[in-house]
């Protein structure tokens, strides 16, 4: 079965435009380095709060060190008031020369390495700027080529199929030959919730932290609760973005990496044989 | 235990670890480092088109937090200082000079005299943290129009009291389009109690719409200047000497 369908080939179809796949990978260092030098700039106070003020005495989640009995350093995360121990990584990690430091996350994670709040600053706001442009201008393209109406919006068609498709996501089972032309239902909705939903909230959530833009962004502060909430919504939608990312490159890996691959570099995407035949055989 | 731990982490590490030590590499260059700053320029220059003279959103007595936490230096040691805290700042004389046309100055009575303003407002650390406080001080605003800045002066200069870390004497500057913010204050009092000496007696500023850092505490002299050149590291204030940002309102 192995060796008929791999040498039965799909055809080459051109899948991405040149301008989706350079905002796709511009896209893709931003995300990056934003994350890397957030945590760089949550480590100045890995604390989360809710409300306008932070309420030391109840933060939401809270990283922090300390001595055991042993004297050795102890990571500790505590969510909600459930304390983890999270020795190594968050908490207290090893720097890069070796000692154990308090830190929220370790050097490994955050841009720059060391700490050093005023350089994660710096980069934070320079990528920022670019992931803002970069998705203004991609969403503008993809109203004006029709990419998001054509490619992105569910169909109605779509929408009959969700059950089906969240289960064969489920079994790893993918669209094969005319089907795998176009966007399935949940990579239809996935798209679209990162485009629409979790790209604009993050840049929002980052607004409504800066004191200068909260003098005009009242109702905004006033819909999320407040400038601490705003922070804490920041940090869950990096979450989201990171938790869209890890299903985003576990659905390449399945569906073939190096196909999906050529198809963000080159364009070009060779169509998966259809499965049915396989099937029959197996 | 933590083998795994390690295991994962080391993975982790190898993937994050090139990027991480190219950003560190690139954050050692001078090229590197003024290329990504023009990214405050921009937020300077957007935020204050957007922003204008909007004002900063004002709290209730209800909002205000029980500890207004202090931050930075929080009892100067220098002995001039401790002598004017000892006399309850009986003899503390702010001067206000440099490109303005008739240098003053003025008694903490003399301040207090001045045009002031009370306002509950939020404290935003660059940091990460808030807190909320209830301030009353004299208008900076109304300070400037009686010492007549001259048409050369684009910054004022706040020097204080305070060494940080034992290192140089802390001073901030701002925009003197900020100074004359009608919630831009020389405060003297926080939550209906003179201001405290960990916050900054007798006199700190509140520039609200910008971080903490930039609100200079234990003010002794303020000056008006066209650069901020030549003024200990040049870049206008104690931690913008060390990185940060001279815009901070993001």
């Amino acid at each position: 079965m192995l060796r008929r369908t791999a040498r039965r080939r799909g055809p080459l179809i051109y899948r991405h435009t040149v301008a989706v796949r350079v905002m796709h990978w511009i896209n893709v260092g931003c995300l990056l380095v934003l994350l890397l030098s957030g945590f760089q700039i949550f480590n100045a106070r890995p604390d989360l709060y809710w409300g306008q003020a932070s309420d030391f005495d109840a933060p939401l989640l809270s990283m922090g060190a300390h001595r055991a009995a042993d004297g050795s350093v102890v990571g500790t995360t505590t969510v909600l008031g459930h304390r983890f121990d999270t020795t190594g990584v968050l908490g207290a990690s090893r720097s890069a020369s070796g000692e154990m430091e308090a830190r929220g996350f370790p050097h490994w994670l955050t841009i720059p390495g060391p700490r050093w709040l005023a350089m994660g600053r710096t980069w934070h706001f320079f990528f920022a700027w670019l992931f803002v442009v970069n998705g203004m201008c991609f969403i503008a393209y993809s109203l004006w080529t029709r990419h998001l109406q054509r490619d992105l919006v569910p169909t109605r068609t779509d929408w009959r199929g969700i059950g089906r498709s969240i289960v064969d996501h489920l079994r790893l089972r993918h669209p094969t030959g005319e089907a795998a032309r176009r966007y399935n239902v949940l990579q239809r909705l996935a798209y679209l919730v990162v485009l629409l939903a979790f790209g604009p909230g993050i840049v929002l959530m980052g607004l409504a932290m800066s004191p200068t833009m909260d003098s005009v962004l009242g109702w905004l502060l006033h819909i999320v609760g407040g400038r601490q909430s705003a922070r804490t919504l920041h940090f869950l939608l990096a979450f989201a973005l990171v938790a869209f990312v890890a299903i985003h490159v576990f659905e390449v890996i399945v569906t073939g990496v190096w196909n999906n691959l050529r198809s963000m570099i080159t364009g070009y995407y060779r169509l998966p044989v259809a499965r049915e035949d396989s099937r029959d055989e197996s | 235990m933590n083998r795994r731990r390690f295991l994962k982490g080391s993975i982790l590490s190898a993937a994050t670890l090139p990027l991480a030590g190219c950003a560190d590499r690139l954050s050692r260059t001078d090229w590197a480092v003024n290329l990504l700053g023009y990214a405050e320029r921009l937020s300077e220059v957007v935020q204050r088109a957007i922003a204008g003279d909007a004002l900063a959103r004002e709290y209730t007595e209800a909002d205000i937090s029980p500890v207004f936490r202090p931050n930075g230096s929080t009892d100067p040691s220098d002995p001039d200082y401790r002598a004017l805290a000892a006399n309850g700042f009986r003899d503390y004389r702010l001067r206000v000079g440099g490109a303005v046309e008739h240098p003053m100055t003025l008694s903490l009575e003399d301040i207090r005299g001045l045009p002031d303003r009370t306002q509950i407002t939020r404290h935003d650390c660059v940091e990460g943290w808030s807190v909320i406080g209830k301030w009353r001080g004299a208008r900076l605003g109304a300070l400037l129009d009686r010492i007549g800045p001259r048409p050369n002066a684009r910054y004022v200069v706040f020097h204080c009291a305070d060494r940080l870390y034992g290192e140089d004497n802390y001073y901030e500057s701002i925009a003197i389009a900020d100074a004359y913010h009608p919630q831009t204050l020389l405060a003297y009092e926080l939550n209906d109690e003179s201001l405290p000496i960990a916050n900054g007696a007798p006199v700190r500023l509140r520039c609200e719409r910008q971080l903490g850092y930039k609100m200079a505490k234990y003010i002794m002299r303020i000056e008006l200047v066209e650069s901020l050149e030549g003024i200990q590291g040049g870049r206008g204030g104690f931690w913008e000497d060390r990185g940060y940002q001279w815009y901070a309102g993001i």
